[in-house]
């Protein structure tokens, strides 16, 4: 087996690729050069309703820009599409994309979809209008895609524990010391110091991600939302007391905060269990009440539909946070739905409670910014009872914000994450999270550079497509 | 329904007012709100201030002595609130730390790792650790007097070092906490927590000065830059350039810098090593161990960068909308229509009102460039204040670790405490209406 180029057979490609991002970069340089100096002339409007082209060096370099732009995502689409029909043939990259075709697959499915029925699917499809939100939800579904594929075992190459004689700090593309039939022969990233596929860590680290930063980003909401409505609603002593508490935990230090929690030792004597007991009982009083004030004046269906979805949510609530052995046990053993493993929990809990305050303080500022409009003063009139107003007129006129809030905020859990995986806190140090091999990789940087950068360029991908996918969602919600 | 009466806006003078912490939850997260494109605060602070007035006449702002007072009044409830959080979170430190399993921890690594629980009970008392927690809380704030322990060749006890006669014990203050200016004595660093604290503040304040130095000006210069002309190409390239650097976290950027310019075998630095460009092997090091002592661009420099980026685009972004914002104003365009040219609109006209809102955010950046600090000195091993918060964190430090939270809570309210009084300052709106 010989080690893989990065480009392999398709290296044609190359030349092409920097001619053209050459293009581009100095006709984006032009541009905002030109754009400093000369300033625009009025634009030209058709009797037709159309505008005319800028003419002149400023409507030649901004055609030029568009141009390259083109061309350079035309030659990385054509990377792609070689890579995944070619395989390793392809290089490195050709084999990456080979290995990540169930993604490609689903995001071309999810994008013609819901741009074929944008127009019925409200914000959603209204996302499809806007260039800068479809990147950004581009970058955020592959990742999407890469956790769920990767935990199905689709795209890994190896498995993310094993360490392979021989393969330590080997560089991307070396081939394995005697492969056997149907084991993939190379190391597409490399190995890391323990000799472990940098790849296939970096897949099954999305995984985690995907799964914990929007669950704890919800649970946060649930939590800000049912103290902060009543807290804006109300205002007074209550408003004053969580406040209070809010802004304390806004003034630690994230870091001090997670190093108080994340410890064995506290682990030991139970605090983020008992911390997991209150925050988690949140979602059950945010739906109870939810659906009591909508429903009350019908007893004969809000009884058994309370029962039913209660019953369902105090069971998932008693088997998430009763372990056996642990300092919470309330379930028996077999009742009990199913575990959460070490660490996770823990993380979990500690990124809920950090994140849940800020989201208190928003959905408090924007409450009493609409508690003072008019349909507010009409529900009042009509007698409609306090969480009536504040779940089902006042929430629902605040969920523009929320909504770009929430994807920052899935965001920002992410950095956090990878905070706590950068100190060691929390998860298992074999863990693939991404913070973790970052943590892993950063002490032998300065030789061996492979093994942190793959996820750090995760990391900062994904958090960029969330970021970008919020700038989307403003600028469509606000065209309403 | 006592809610029919509109609730009374809360006021820019009561401790959780709108212009009080909402700003630093503001700059948490919440971006769309942005309290620049709608000036809310100008709107609450009238009917609040206004009851006071003759509701005949129409309002006309409190006079410079009684916004003297009020000022007065407000930083000085802000002060009470700002201790009694102190207090609470001390609290929350003192109580985490002191849990019988870290205190065990703390026995066996001041002890020895094979101690049985016996020993591990008496070295808690002999070291004043298995006292109820009120009462060692209230000795940590010098409140309660300090323990003693009599032990077979002497007394210990909270207020003096190691063992000593009856005599000496009786000699020694009564109270030792930091109400008497005693932080403490570090069990990691066997010193004494203020110097250790005064050490790598040191440390971390010339750190923060370069950052402040390359964040500041530079995110001004691009949020300017960006919001002086909507849309156009330079606009678009340093938005993205903004969005790019807030979501890239320092154990990222850090990362990637010290991959790409500070090592031998990749990125830049072996080509103009090889091309004789560089003396050194590398264009910048990995470490800043050495920028302790001699600190200069080589070794300063990439830490410096990697906190100021993230804080950046934050700033820049904020500074680009309030100068659209301000572009957008009438006197703008009459300025534009009496034929000023474009930079002297920029300069003299639109800066100096659109400067007024990113001082704020300049301000509330701080608790956030703390949690950079921590990452960066980790990641590049400076020795500064973010280093001593993990290795106390680390290793269960009670004393020094509550040392650290007292000046971080410091940091954190004093600035949101400036920012807010800055604004009311800065802004005519407040200040006149």
């Amino acid at each position: 087996m010989e080690a893989l180029t990065w480009t392999g057979s398709v290296a044609f490609l190359n030349p092409v690729l920097m001619v053209a991002v050459a293009a581009l970069i100095v006709s984006a340089v032009a541009n905002i050069l030109i754009s400093i100096f000369v300033s625009e002339g009025p634009q030209q409007v058709n009797p037709d309703g159309t505008i005319a082209a800028r003419g002149g060096l400023p409507g030649l370099l901004s055609r030029l820009l568009g141009w390259s732009l083109l061309a350079v995502v035309a030659i990385v689409v054509l990377y792609i599409l070689l890579g995944a029909f070619m395989g390793a043939n392809a290089g490195i990259l050709g084999a990456m994309s080979h290995q990540l075709v169930p993604v490609w697959i689903a995001l071309i499915i999810l994008y013609a979809a819901s741009i074929a029925f944008k127009r019925r699917l409200g914000l959603y499809g209204k996302l499809f209008d806007s260039p800068i939100g479809m990147i950004g939800f581009g970058l955020v579904m592959f990742w999407v895609f890469v956790g769920i594929f990767g935990a199905l075992d689709l795209i890994v190459t190896h498995d993310p524990l094993a360490q392979v004689s021989k393969m330590k700090n080997k560089v991307p593309g070396t081939p394995m010391p005697g492969a056997e039939e149907g084991d993939f022969a190379w190391y597409l990233l490399g190995g890391d110091n323990l000799a472990r596929d940098v790849f296939s860590r970096m897949i099954k680290g999305a995984w985690i991600v995907v799964q914990i930063a929007p669950m704890a980003t919800l649970f946060a909401f649930m939590v800000g939302i049912t103290l902060g409505l009543p807290a804006g609603y109300y205002g007074g002593r209550l408003d004053t007391l969580l406040s209070f508490l809010a802004n304390l935990i806004l003034a630690f230090p994230v870091i001090l905060l997670f190093y108080l929690l994340v410890t064995p030792e506290i682990v030991a004597t139970g605090v983020p269990n008992y911390m997991a007991t209150v925050l988690f009982i949140f979602p059950i009083i945010f739906v109870g009440v939810l659906l009591n004030s909508r429903f009350y004046t019908q007893p004969n269906f809000r009884t058994p539909l309370l029962i039913g979805v209660l019953g369902v949510m105090i069971w998932l609530y008693l088997s998430l946070i009763s372990e056996q052995n642990s300092a919470v046990s309330i379930l028996p053993g077999f009742l009990d739905l199913f575990n959460i493993p070490g660490g996770i929990l823990v993380v979990f809990v500690s990124v809920v409670f950090v994140n849940s305050p800020t989201v208190f303080r928003i959905v408090r500022g924007l409450t009493m910014d609409i508690k003072t409009r008019d349909y507010v003063a009409a529900a009042q009139t009509r007698g409609e009872g306090p969480w009536y107003i504040m779940l089902w007129e006042i929430l629902p006129n605040a969920r523009g914000p929320l909504i770009v809030d929430f994807c920052l905020r899935i965001g920002y859990t992410t950095i956090l994450l990878g905070t706590l995986g950068f100190f060691g806190l929390g998860l298992p140090p074999e863990s693939p999270d991404w913070g973790s091999t970052i943590n892993d990789g950063r002490k032998l940087l300065k030789l061996y550079v492979h093994p942190a950068l793959p996820p750090a360029f995760a990391l900062l991908s994904l958090v960029l497509g969330l970021n970008l996918l919020a700038d989307g969602l403003r600028e469509e919600s606000l065209k309403d | 329904m006592h809610t029919l009466t509109r609730g009374a806006p809360s006021c820019l003078y009561e401790p959780q007012g709108v212009a009080g912490v909402s700003f630093a939850a503001h700059f948490r997260g919440d971006a769309q709100k942005s309290p620049f494109k709608t000036p809310h605060i100008g709107a609450r602070a009238g009917p609040c201030t206004g009851t006071k007035q003759n509701k005949d006449r129409p309002y006309q702002g409190p006079d410079r002595e009684q916004q003297g007072v009020l000022m007065g009044l407000f930083i000085l409830r802000r002060t009470g609130v700002m201790v009694l959080t102190a207090l609470c979170l001390t609290f929350v430190v003192f109580f985490l730390t002191n849990l019988y399993p870290n205190l065990e921890k703390l026995a066996k690594t001041q002890g020895n790792f094979r101690m049985s629980e016996e020993a591990v009970q008496s070295w808690l008392e002999s070291n004043g650790y298995a006292q109820p927690m009120l009462s060692k809380y209230g000795q940590w704030l010098g409140v309660v007097p300090g323990w003693t322990f009599e032990v077979d060749d002497g007394i210990k006890g909270r207020c003096f070092n190691g063992t000593v006669s009856a005599e000496e014990a009786a000699q020694a203050p009564r109270l030792c906490g930091i109400l008497q200016g005693d932080w403490g004595y570090s069990t990691v660093f066997k010193e004494d927590v203020s110097g250790i604290i005064a050490v790598r503040l040191g440390n971390t304040g010339y750190l923060m000065f370069w950052v402040l130095v390359l964040m500041v000006p530079s995110a001004l210069i691009v949020g300017v830059l960006a919001g002086m002309r909507e849309g156009s190409p330079l606009d678009r390239s340093l938005s993205t350039f903004s969005i790019l650097t807030t979501a890239t976290p320092e154990y990222v950027s850090g990362v990637i810098f010290i991959a790409v310019l500070a090592s031998s075998k990749f990125g830049i630095s072996p080509i103009l090593y090889e091309w004789g460009w560089i003396e050194s092997k590398t264009l910048f090091k990995g470490t800043a161990t050495s920028a302790m002592k001699d600190p200069n661009f080589s070794n300063f420099f990439l830490p410096v960068l990697t906190i100021s980026l993230y804080g950046m685009g934050y700033i820049a972004r904020m500074t680009r909308a309030s100068m659209t914002e301000v572009m957008a104003a009438q006197y703008i365009r009459t300025a534009r229509l009496k034929g000023v040219s474009f930079h002297n609109i920029v300069l003299k006209h639109a800066l100096r009102n659109a400067l007024i809102a990113p001082f704020t955010v300049i301000m509330l950046q701080f608790p956030w460039l703390l949690n950079g600090v921590v990452i960066v000195e980790t990641l590049f091993n400076y020795k500064g204040f973010g280093w001593v918060l993990v290795s106390a964190a680390g290793n269960n430090d009670i004393e020094l670790l509550l040392a650290v939270s007292v000046v971080s809570v410091i940091v954190v309210l004093v600035t949101q405490l400036i920012s807010d009084i800055g604004y009311v300052y800065l802004n005519p709106r407040i200040r006149i209406s």
